[in-house]
């Protein structure tokens, strides 16, 4: 049985509605983004079930998820800090933020805190130059831009990400 | 009629309310659309209109718009409008501001631009990063199936117009257009080799025609208003006006929506409000990471920011994102990040791309933590020659703009990193 299928039945429904009837292989990266809502990351078992929906290859489908940088194939943390550290925003001293925002959670980039809460991403540019430093948060529920940030700041937003997942 | 002040574009500057369909169609929002769909119009003549506009493609190439959709191949249906809302390029910010500031003016841009190519299908392709703004947009799409803007037999007429978003999901290269369609068809995002172009053989092999979203966002106005109101704005051969995303050592970053031919300088100190602390300006970087750096003398300064003129200064204006270096730049350390960049954008399909960006990068490296030598700078500028010209897509080119131009114009950087 095709699990994702049957837990987001209306959901993918609408997806296929989007693309030509011949062309359902187009519906490959909103599918991956629905197998993410789940825990933040593509198994497996979402790969086989996104192939079959779309009668590809999971060798097709798994080709996908390495190829763009969003889709995970493994375990993150809950919240992942994706700090752009491109040229416009590092003339605007986000590498320094980067640094000291690391070195406050204790972690380096590309770590996972040890609560598996945060986990901090050196990334490329967002389309928020005029905003850093900044970054954009991705999580289960999709991804959220966080601009004109400062050290205390995000500090401040992951102590209420803490607050809730304390709830 | 549609009221226009000094912003074509980001009329949310006169209008601070256009997010509001109620609002927008009160100032004449849609009126547009409603003429051209339930007159008939020709989709020639509004070919036409946008050609002797003079509108050229505001995604980094300048290609005049018109000419492109009369590529489109009437003989094979049917067609499709993909708009380019992939905004990737480092220090480029217009396209998001234009759709969540002023969303129903791009919205009637494309559906005209639909009309004119006889599409009736819309994907709107935006990186995957503009999560939030697809979520909005497929909101604002629903709200105008219900005032009967979108489906089937629009205005009592044949028409039926579809606008769908596809989200991609981090990756630089599906800007280019074909690696973008692609992308949509669901496959890595790796360029096609062109020709045919997408006019002819794009989305599904079918016509295609991928525009940015600045570029269409103009096309109801045009349309309204006329080819010769259009050409008041700008130059001669660079007309209209352009949204220059304005971000690095300026004390005013931010979007600024100006005539096309208005000088480096006017952008820099009279709207960005001159360099952070009064220092003295080093270079500029007029199409984000994939341009050569200018210089910023004087001559730099007061030359036009159009098509033509760039070039005078070394350089192009490509998608106008305007990166501000001062003298607290090292252009050693500049070039280290760009190579990263496009290290991690190159999407492998070719050697000299894939091979080189890894080679520029190591280089970078070395220079950087000062350990290079003179020859790692000459073997630098050597790996990028020989980038230039052989690769399937730009990326290749654009990978080599900023090393070149930063190793030849600003040789005391790289003298002071080296062990001689
Ligand atoms: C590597 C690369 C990245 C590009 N990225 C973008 C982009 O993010 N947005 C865009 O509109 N055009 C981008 N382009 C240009 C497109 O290929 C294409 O020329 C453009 O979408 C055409 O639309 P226009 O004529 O309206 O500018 C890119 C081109 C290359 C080579
Ligand atoms: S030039 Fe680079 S990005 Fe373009 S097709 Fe070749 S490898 Fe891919
Ligand atoms: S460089 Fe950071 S958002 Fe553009």
């Amino acid at each position: 049985m095709n699990a994702l299928l049957e837990k987001h039945t209306k959901d993918i429904e609408d997806i296929l509605k989007k693309y030509p009837e011949d062309q359902k292989r187009s519906a490959v990266m909103p599918l991956l983004y629905v197998a993410m809502r789940e825990n933040g990351f593509v198994s497996k078992q979402d790969m086989y079930d996104i192939a079959e929906i779309i009668k590809v290859s999971a060798t097709q489908v798994a080709s996908i998820v390495g190829f763009y940088t969003l889709y995970h194939d493994k375990e993150g943390g809950k919240h992942r800090v994706q700090v752009c550290n491109d040229l416009p925003c590092a003339l605007r001293g986000s590498g320094e933020y980067l640094e000291k925002l690391c070195e406050n959670i204790g972690i380096k980039v590309g770590e996972t805190t040890e609560d598996g809460l945060v986990s901090v991403e050196s990334v490329m540019c967002l389309a928020g130059c005029d905003k850093a430093p900044m970054f954009q948060e991705q999580n289960p529920d999709g991804v959220f831009y966080h601009e004109d940030q400062t050290v205390e700041s995000t500090l401040e937003l992951i102590e209420q990400w803490r607050k809730q997942e304390a709830k | 009629m549609s009221k226009v002040d000094k912003h074509i574009l980001l009329r949310h500057h006169e209008i601070p309310d256009i997010a509001n369909i109620k609002t927008y169609q009160a100032d004449g929002g849609f009126e547009t659309f409603r003429k051209v769909v339930s007159t008939k119009m020709d989709p020639v003549e509004l070919k036409n209109i946008v050609h002797d506009s003079g509108l050229r493609g505001r995604g980094g190439a300048g290609f005049p718009t018109g000419l492109k959709w009369k590529f489109v191949d009437d003989n094979n249906w049917p067609h499709y409008l993909v708009v380019n809302a992939d905004e990737s390029e480092p220090g480029t910010f217009k396209d998001r501001e234009i759709m969540e500031k002023n969303p129903w003016q791009f919205f009637e841009g494309i559906m005209v631009s639909a009309y004119a190519i006889s599409a009736n299908d819309i994907y709107i392709y935006l990186r995957g990063e503009f999560w939030e703004l697809a979520h909005v947009l497929d909101e604002q799409i629903e709200l105008m199936k219900k005032e009967g803007l979108l489906g089937k037999n629009l205005f009592g007429t044949e028409y039926e117009l579809n606008i769908f978003t596809h989200l991609g999901a981090g990756a630089y290269i599906c800007g280019e257009e074909t690696a973008l369609l692609e992308s949509l068809e669901g496959k890595m995002g790796q360029p096609r080799v062109r020709p045919p172009f997408p006019p002819a053989v794009g989305l599904y092999a079918k016509p295609t025609v991928v525009n940015n979203v600045e570029t269409l966002a103009n096309v109801s106005l045009i349309v309204e208003k006329g080819a010769n109101w259009y050409r008041k704005f700008g130059t001669e051969k660079s007309a209209g006006t352009k949204v220059f995303s304005l971000s690095g050592r300026v004390k005013n970053p931010g979007n600024y929506e100006l005539p096309l031919g208005t000088p480096f300088r006017e952008l820099i100190y009279e709207h960005g409000g001159g360099i952070i602390d009064d220092r003295p300006i080093k270079g500029i970087m007029a199409a984000g990471a994939s341009s050569s750096i200018i210089v910023a003398d004087d001559k730099a300064l007061d030359t036009p920011m159009d098509y033509e003129s760039v070039p005078d200064v070394g350089a192009q204006l490509g998608s106008a994102s305007v990166i501000i270096l001062d003298d607290t730049v090292d252009m050693s350390w500049l070039i280290n990040k760009t190579t990263h960049f496009f290290k991690h954008e190159s999407c492998g399909k070719c050697t000299p791309c894939r091979e080189g960006a890894f080679w520029m990068t190591s280089l970078t490296e070395r220079i950087r933590s000062k350990k290079g030598t003179m020859e790692d700078v000459i073997l630098l500028e050597d790996v990028a020659k020989n980038i230039k010209g052989k690769t399937l897509c730009a990326l290749g080119e654009f990978s080599t703009e900023a090393v070149l131009s930063a190793i030849e114009r600003f040789p005391d950087d790289f003298d002071a990193q080296v062990n001689k």
